[in-house]
């Protein structure tokens, strides 16, 4: 029998006993849809605490340091590390080559300094820190009380909450209110003054090497954001800052770096350098070949990509069981499937007789019963991928009434992407053919005598 | 295996049916041997458990004998698997049952298209098939309507134009009378002479009602337990 003569008579039957195979295709949509339901909370969270981690900057950043430095963030090189090449300053430079790197984004200094803060006339000391202007698509600031940086180079400032209330014990009210930053300006001076300074050079007792001095001075900063938590709190991010300017502003500062006194002994200190660069790749996947370009160019690099690793087979393998107690419910559904077609075949033997008299073959029966499980399989499938994005829905709808309740952000708790409802409708198919297999062959195997027979 | 014809339908060669019951071997059809020619018209006569039925099944190719050989159109039906005993029933015969079997959830006109679906005939042949079936016993005006709507001769006549839509060259026939009136009954008979003759197609009936038999048929073979006990042409 031809595709779609056993698909009309496979739809035909279905019909017959609208009720009952109703009521079977609805126990497939609720095993269905709890399956969805499940692995839409999994893959739901799975998304979540990607965008989160992924917007915090810390898994698809490098953090980069020169060789000479004596900490080394990496601590131990990995074993499969490409050779180690000559140490490079981190200077001006080199930032421009790395930058250049395929799959690079964006490179910008690590600028942290504790300073003192004034408002209202009170001084408070605090951990400064540049915030890059890319971080305000990330998911960082998402839900902060006011507004990110007008723009990578504007005077204003964002404050963390615990900081924030330091200041204000309403710390809203702060919004739009302007604080005062004083801190140490690195000025370089020129080679002869610093010559006349010491009385002698360095070395060979050729020309001396150019000092630097510190100059104080005071930023006007509009506070323009309170966050809630601290950004990026980690190695690598900009974390650790409770006061957050753009980084633009940062570096104009000229603050005077610890490696700058280091950068004075050897004589280096025309070129500014870098104490640390933050390197962003477009996704984590890159991270690792970024990296090791990195340290072929002679600086240390460090990221946190093995733990993105750890974080995707913990979710596997949370998904994994979601995906296993949300199938329960199909298997249930298809012991469904099974009665119902084992009792098609009780009330249909005259009819299956019938067909077989009139040149049915045992494939074309075993083939017809395969149809109309599959066909329960696909409208039960089709049913609970729906059901089950609804439940998802629901599921976000109420964790987030929950959470404004608590004067807490929302959030996407459930997704739904289409390999999901793809994938749930497949294997509702197959679970209903499987479930059909049983029910096909003992149909196919009847003796058309009998069945004619058959009352 | 194949065989030469020699103009024979049917060839029935020391054909036997036995079947276990419990305890008891039961003999349905003990070494029976028949001709049919193409285009012949017979009765199979006898009472009820006399093995008739049973022949019928076997030449239908839905049962299988014990022993013996079944040909038709040269083909040994017993050598055959059950694949090709489907396309057996499915080209080369058509059956109408005492009652009738039309499905009855399908209209007048599904019923009868539904041979051509299993035997995968091209969907733009098919209206015109089923209403040549359907005009030949005279329903043209019934396509629509279920078996429920249809009265005892019409569902036998709509059995026959299903039995008739593929064109097979044996048309077999089980107590097509059983369930009607005299009256329809006969109308029916006149309806499967009128198929012989106009079409020439060979028609195998069983019945009980000899007078019928007599009438129509132009052979009646007769049967009891199991054997065949008279083989006539009519005059």
């Amino acid at each position: 029998m031809k595709a779609r003569d056993l698909t009309e008579l496979a739809v035909r039957n279905l019909r017959e006993a609208i009720l009952r195979n109703s009521l079977t295709t609805l126990g497939v949509a609720v095993g269905v849809a709890s399956l969805v339901a499940m692995l839409s909370l999994g893959v739901g969270l799975q998304e979540l605490a990607n965008k989160r981690l992924s917007g915090s900057g810390l898994f698809d950043a490098i953090f980069i340091t020169p060789r000479s430095n004596m900490r080394g963030f990496g601590a131990q090189p990995r074993a499969n590390a490409p050779p180690a090449a000559e140490a490079q300053p981190l200077d001006e430079d080199a930032r421009q080559k790395i930058a250049q790197i395929a799959n690079v984004v964006e490179v910008y200094p690590e600028i942290r300094f504790p300073t003192e803060i004034r408002f209202e006339g009170k001084p408070h000391m605090t951990m400064v820190a540049g915030v890059p202007d890319s971080s305000r698509n990330g998911g960082s600031f998402e839900g902060m009380n006011g507004k990110f940086f007008s723009g990578p180079s504007s005077d204003e400032a964002i404050l963390q909450i615990e900081f924030a209330k330091e200041l204000s014990e309403k710390p809203e009210t702060l919004l739009g209110k302007e604080l005062v930053l004083r801190y140490a300006e690195r000025q370089a001076l020129p080679p002869d003054s610093a010559a006349k300074d010491s009385g002698k050079g360095r070395g060979s007792g050729n020309a001396p090497e150019a000092g630097f001095s510190i100059v104080p001075h005071e930023k006007k900063l509009k506070v323009v954001g309170i966050v809630e938590t601290e950004p990026a709190a980690g190695f690598g991010g900009f974390g650790r800052g409770r006061l957050l300017i753009p980084n633009e502003v940062a570096q104009a500062l000229r603050i005077a770096q610890a490696n700058d006194l280091r950068d004075v002994l050897r004589g280096t200190n025309s070129k500014p350098s870098f104490m640390s660069l933050t390197a962003r790749v477009k996704s984590p996947k890159q991270v690792q070949a970024v990296e090791d370009s990195i340290k072929k160019m002679g600086f240390m690099a460090f990221s946190l990509l093995d733990a993105t690793r750890n974080l995707r087979l913990i979710f596997t393998v949370f998904d994994l069981f979601l995906g296993i107690f949300g199938s329960l419910a199909l298997a249930v559904a298809s012991l469904g499937i099974i009665n119902t077609l084992v009792m098609a075949i009780l009330e249909r033997r005259r009819e299956i007789g019938v067909l077989k008299a009139l040149g049915a073959a045992d494939s074309d029966i075993r083939k017809l019963f395969f149809a109309e499980a599959g066909a329960m399989g696909l409208f039960g499938g089709v049913l609970g991928v729906a059901i089950g994005w609804f439940i998802g829905r629901l599921i976000t709808w109420g964790t987030n009434f929950y959470l404004r309740r608590q004067d807490l952000p929302g959030i996407d708790l459930t997704s739904v992407p289409w390999w999901l409802m793809l994938g749930a409708i497949t294997f509702a198919v197959v679970v209903s053919l499987a479930a059909g297999l049983y029910p096909a062959s003992r149909a196919a195997r009847l003796n058309p005598v009998e069945a004619l027979r058959y009352e | 295996m194949t065989t030469s014809n020699n103009g024979l339908a049917i060839q029935v060669d020391r054909l036997s049916r036995h079947y276990q019951m419990g305890d008891a071997l039961v003999r349905a059809l003990d070494d029976v041997s028949l001709n049919v020619r193409a285009a012949e018209f017979v009765a199979l006569l006898g009472s009820s458990g006399s093995g008739k039925s049973t022949l019928l099944n076997l030449i239908a190719g839905l049962d299988r004998p014990t022993t013996g050989a079944i040909f038709a159109h040269g083909r040994n039906l017993a050598e055959l698997d059950s694949q090709e005993l489907a396309q057996h029933r499915s080209k080369t015969i058509g059956i109408v049952f005492q009652a009738f079997n039309l499905l009855p959830r399908m209209t007048l006109e599904e019923n009868v298209e539904l041979p051509l679906r299993l035997a995968e005939v091209d969907r733009g042949d098919r209206a015109a098939r089923v209403h040549e079936a359907i005009q030949r016993v005279h329903l043209g005006a019934r396509l629509t309507h279920r078996p429920s709507e249809l009265s005892g001769g019409e569902q036998q006549r709509a059995a026959l134009a299903r039995a008739l839509v593929n064109r097979p060259a044996i048309l077999l026939a089980d107590e097509p009378t059983g369930n009607l009136d005299s009256a329809t009954g006969e109308q029916i008979m006149l309806l499967l002479r009128e198929i012989n003759e106009s079409l020439g197609m060979t028609i195998v009936m069983v019945t009980h009602e000899r007078t019928l038999a007599e009438r129509f048929a132009r052979r009646t073979v007769v049967l009891a337990d199991g054997k065949l006990v008279s083989d006539g042409e009519q005059s």
